[in-house]
């Protein structure tokens, strides 16, 4: 019976969380509420994806109502494996969340940034779950509000500043979005995404369609910080709570890659969208400037958190680009990619959280030889930053081998130099930090430090491991992906 | 099957790969105490070599051990198995390794440096590396493990952690990385496009599958993508290296790393283009004049430099693009004397090195200029490079003489002059610019000691046991050349 | 006539559009962080006239089922603008509750004046 349910539980869980530790006064009843809420979360995932693998799609009525009608939750194998990461993050950062947020955040905001926490969660998932367009921005807006929120609780008054920044720019975003989803209804008639893909399909494409097309690819691109919609995001990773930041970097970027995906795919169809205004070639000249661009900022940025952020920008990028080149093992690139960049941003936003933690600051100046004193927790960071540059061995390989083989595939052998150039600029700023964190005789107030405590560092060596373990035995991950790349191409929502 | 205590071959590969890597993990355990650190390194080190040394006495029967592969997807494996060629390289790696451990101990020591614990670490994993270069069945195994000897190296170039490491380090990670990003993988990516298959298949997998015009880029992108092998233009990491204490130069600019390079270039060339199928192409002749041109001219940028090291460096550039050279003749009998030259330039090459740290351990000299005389105070270190020397020019009776031996025979029967011309002439150089530095320090007159050069005798004795071993080794090789002789021919199918 | 016609049948997206246009451009054009929110208001609601205007069906009523009535209002758009004017409210809320705690730490809500701040503080 409960199996049944499952699509609505992996949302309401996180969600009641959230409510019960809105109503507690302290942070640890809260986080292990939390705690509780991200476990079963993760369990009824991991049970949905069994259903998924087991039994295909599933599809699950709200209230009895039968879509078109009733909002309808359907889970295939392009969003199992989405929720799959969303929910795994959250799980494996709570443990780190405890002792990081005791420190960054005033007793009376512990219980407020859990509930936030939560409801980012519950968003997040829900966006991905829902087979509804107008579910998905109510979603959309839910996990936005509770970022804002949750960026607002960081430690420097600028966090204000980079929440109310964002919050104009999300908003924007999501209106946007909601504009063209508005348009499409008005078109057809209808908001569940199979029924569009139907209706769509015997509808000409005209400049209606077109103009909601736009007005979708930018409210979702200013969400996924597609290059240049992107400037919200350096700011906002930068000053989050360490733990947000982790959460943030992981899955909210992939999630509305998702959300794409699947208007493009799914919902328009993409040889509708490879018509006479090329969109497809717009994204991919923006993906490519997003790869070299942002790691260009990467490689001057000061503020190690920063300079990860524009790193994301850049990653975003590398997504976007298998979008846009519409071939499967290219679709199959973007998608592993969605789990292996979680790993490896987690990873190194967690390592830099604890050394913000341990040391108070993330400047490159004042982490002269802070791998030194915190080999762990640096070893970590330089796993992640592998990963970042694509070294073999690590996921971020994985990534760009399908990405590289779908160029090639294309005949577009330009294309495979370029990916492969643009991810040795990683090389420089990954090196920047190494050489300072190893290469430089720790400062007095950094020698004096210790290696993180064991609950910050067990979260980010897990993710580093697994960076190397997906790396090498990548079945699960790529098998996953390419399962959901022919699901999306063979359009059976 | 008659392995002694471990019947199955399988089972030896296995722990032959995975040895370097408990090493790795034990060393930083004992990091308090230094001998027993040491030990740890010893007795790994041993114990790979015997099991190296089981291996070999397998392939040498015919036999072909294997790993069952690991899928990475769908289509993509990591997976190992050793040929001749893996086997003469895990043989000189492992060997020297021992050798190399050593020397380190008392050169490290000798010099106080600092951070030993992750130096001996990082040393192991670049062991593991160059086996898992050695054996991989595959392009991408031989990638992956390609990308950990440059990455666990690093450490080791930037040892000193000053600005001129730091320099040095970046030119030799951003090298390294760029080409066998840029060039090698999609080579990889694109071979396999292009064959339907990564796998190593003696022949080439290449034949018949790829236009001669696509077979030149491709070899290109090889060539250039393998930064390692050191072809000019790509050379300037080796150098920039030179900034490592002298045990990673030695055994890993001077062996492990380089050899990786040239290996690889060889092993592709045999085993994914094929011998025979790029004769035929004929688009690969070039690559025989750019070894040429890189012989020649590291040789002549030798002769200029004053620095001991780089001096080394420039030779052992020249001395890589010899095998590339024996490689581009593309006869089975230059491929014997490329397989034979990487044996021999490694065990004379570690001898300079050896050599020069020793120096540098005793008497604080790194230049040429300094070096009169000191064969007098320092008789069994500059004997050893006397002979190490020697072997560099290609003199019997030292090793260097064999690989050079089967290369010019394989040029003279094919009436390739261009490479004979390049061989004859890059020995007069070689002469030229080690015979003088053995003259001086044997016949000239030692300055007076003074307070910054106060008198000295012999490097601390694990050093000179380490250098006179190789430099035993050196002239060894020459009268009992059959193991490594007996593979490469293998190889070819000669015997 | 004839040119205006289809410009007057369409005049709910003008407004739709001015109010759209109006509404960024105040979020752009603004340095204080209240007209800032006024403006993102402007800019929901427009969306709000979007989705509800095409509902409306000349002649038809509201969709309470009756035998004498044939002709009905689409009124799924009203749930769903329900909705969003929700989410609008919740948005605008969070955005002035920041602004408040902007003020308090800065002392000002105009951004110039605050990236000063943040100038001097680098």
């Amino acid at each position: 019976m409960i199996a049944h349910h499952l699509p609505v539980i992996i949302v309401l869980v996180p969600l009641f969380g959230a409510l019960l530790s809105a109503l507690t006064k302290r942070g640890a009843v809260a986080w292990g509420i939390a705690l509780i809420a991200t476990v079963l979360t993760l369990a009824a995932t991991i049970g949905l994806l069994g259903h998924v693998l087991h039994d295909g799609v599933i599809s699950y009525e709200i209230g009895g109502w039968a879509p078109p009608i009733g909002i309808e939750y359907r889970v295939d194998m392009a969003n199992a494996l989405v929720i799959l990461i969303v929910a795994t993050i959250a799980t494996v950062i709570m443990p780190y969340a405890r002792v990081s947020v005791a420190k960054e955040l005033a007793a009376d905001q512990q219980a407020w940034f859990y509930t936030m926490y939560m409801l980012c969660v519950a968003g997040l998932i829900g966006i991905a779950v829902t087979g509804d367009a107008f579910n998905a921005f109510v979603f959309l807006e839910v996990s936005s509000l509770a970022t804002y929120t949750m960026i607002a609780l960081g430690q420097s008054r600028r966090s204000l500043l980079s929440a109310y920044q964002y919050l104009i720019m999300g908003t924007i975003g999501a209106t946007f979005y909601i504009i063209g989803i508005g348009l499409l209804l008005t078109i057809t008639g209808t908001l569940n995404f199979v029924d569009l893909a139907a209706r769509i399909a015997v509808t000409p494409y005209d400049r209606a369609m077109l103009t909601a097309l736009a007005f979708i690819t930018v409210g979702i691109g200013l969400k996924l910080a597609l290059f240049p919609l992107h400037v919200w995001l350096p700011n906002a990773y930068a000053r989050a709570p360490s733990t947000g930041t982790a959460l943030l970097a992981s899955t909210a970027t992939k999630v509305a890659v998702y959300l794409l995906i699947r208007v493009y795919f799914n919902v328009f169809g993409i040889s509708n969208i490879v018509g006479d205004v090329p969109v497809l070639e717009l994204l991919l000249v923006l993906s490519i400037a997003a790869m070299f661009f942002a790691s260009f900022v990467a490689v001057f940025e000061k503020n190690v958190k920063r300079l990860l952020a524009y790193s994301s920008v850049a990653q975003v990028g590398y997504m976007i680009l298998g979008l846009s080149m519409a071939t499967s093992t290219a679709l199959t690139g973007t998608l592993v990619h969605l789990a292996n960049h979680a790993m490896m941003k987690g990873a190194a936003f967690l390592a830099i959280g604890a050394v913000s933690y341990q040391l108070g600051s993330v400047s490159l100046e004042r982490m002269k030889g802070i791998g030194r004193v915190m080999p762990v927790t640096m070893g970590c960071f330089v796993v992640a930053g592998l990963s970042l540059i694509g070294v073999p061995g690590t996921v971020g390989f994985i990534s760009k081998y399908y990405l590289v083989v779908a160029a090639f595939e294309k005949g577009w052998w330009w294309l495979a130099f370029m990916i492969v150039a643009s991810s040795l600029i990683a090389v420089f700023y990954v090196g920047r930090v190494v050489e300072v964190a190893w290469f430089a005789e720790p400062s007095k107030e950094a020698a004096k430090l210790k290696e993180a405590p064991l609950s910050l560092l067990l979260p980010t060596v897990a993710l580093a491991a697994a960076c190397v373990f997906f790396g090498v035995d990548a079945s699960l991950t790529a098998g996953l992906a390419e399962a959901a790349a022919n699901a999306l191409f063979g359009g059976s929502l | 099957m008659n392995g002694g205590i471990f019947p199955e071959g399988n089972t030896v590969m296995a722990l032959t790969l995975i040895v370097p890597l408990i090493g790795a993990v034990l060393i930083p355990l004992f990091r308090a105490k230094p001998n027993m650190r040491e030990t740890v390194t010893l007795i790994t080190a041993g114990v790979l070599f015997d099991l190296v040394v089981i291996l070999a006495d397998k392939v040498l029967k015919g036999g072909v051990p294997s790993l069952p592969p690991l899928e990475v997807f769908a289509g993509l494996e990591i997976k190992f198995e050793i040929e001749p060629l893996g086997m003469i390289f895990a043989l000189v790696a492992s060997t020297l390794w021992i050798v190399n451990s050593i020397y380190s101990i008392g050169y490290m020591r000798g010099n106080n440096e600092p951070r030993q614990t992750p130096f001996y670490i990082c040393f192991a994993v670049a062991i593991f590396a160059t086996l898992g270069i050695a054996f991989a069945a595959n392009l991408f195994t031989l990638f992956l493990f390609y990308e950990v000897l440059t990455l666990s190296t690093y450490p080791l170039v930037t040892h000193k952690a000053n600005d001129d490491a730091k320099k040095a380090g970046r030119v030799y990670l951003v090298l390294l990385l760029a080409t066998s990003m840029l060039l090698l993988l999609p080579a990889i990516i694109w071979t396999g496009a292009l064959a339907g298959t990564l796998d190593f298949v003696p022949g080439g997998i290449l034949a018949g599958k790829v236009s001669p015009a696509m077979m030149g880029v491709l070899l290109f992108l090889f060539v250039y993508g393998i930064g390692k092998a050191a072809v000019m233009p790509v050379h300037f990491w080796l150098p920039a290296a030179m900034v490592a204490p002298t045990p990673v130069s030695a055994l890993l600019h001077a062996v492990a790393v380089v050899k990786a390079g040239v290996f690889s270039v060889v092993k592709i060339v045999v085993y994914v283009f094929g011998v025979d199928a790029l004769r035929e192409a004929g688009t690969g002749d070039w690559l025989a004049y750019v070894a040429g041109f890189t012989v020649i001219v590291a040789s002549l940028v030798a002769l200029r430099q004053d620095n001991l090291k780089k001096r080394l460096a420039f030779s052992t550039i020249s001395q890589l693009s010899y095998v590339v050279l024996a490689t581009a003749i593309l006869t089975p009998i230059s491929l014997v004397g490329a397989a034979m030259h990487i044996a021999a330039h490694a065990v004379s090459k570690i001898t300079l090195f050896f050599a020069a740290g020793s120096i540098y351990t005793a008497a604080h000299l790194t230049e040429v200029s300094q070096l009169n005389g000191i064969g007098r105070r320092m008789p069994w270190t500059m004997t050893a490079f006397a002979i190490g020397a020697l072997s560099m020019i290609g003199l019997p009776p030292t090793a260097g003489f064999l690989g050079k031996w089967f290369m010019l025979t394989g040029a003279v029967e094919t009436s390739q002059w261009v490479p004979v011309g390049v061989i004859v002439l890059s020995t007069l150089l070689n002469a030229a610019y080690f015979l003088p530095i053995i003259y001086n320090a044997f016949f000239k007159a030692p300055p007076k000691p003074d307070k910054h050069h106060p008198a000295h005798g012999e490097a601390p004795w694990p050093i000179v046991l380490a250098l006179t071993a190789t430099a035993t080794g050196t002239v060894l090789l020459f009268f009992f050349p059959g193991v490594p002789l007996t593979l490469a021919k293998m190889m070819m199918g000669l015997n | 006539m004839e040119v205006i016609q289809p410009i007057l049948a369409h005049f709910n997206h003008w407004i739709t559009i001015f109010l759209l246009v109006a509404g960024l451009y105040v979020v752009v054009a603004r340095g204080n962080m209240i007209k800032k929110l006024i403006g993102l208001s402007l800019f929901q609601t427009s969306v709000y006239l979007l989705y509800i205007s095409p509902g409306k069906i000349f002649g038809g009523t509201a969709p309470i089922i009756d035998d004498k009535i044939e002709v009905y209002s689409n009124p799924l758009p009203h749930v769903l603008i329900l909705t969003a004017i929700v989410v609008g409210v919740a948005t605008l809320a969070l955005g002035l509750g920041l602004v408040v705690r902007i003020n308090e730490v800065y002392g000002t809500i105009e951004e110039d004046e605050i990236f000063t701040q943040e100038d001097d503080e680098e």
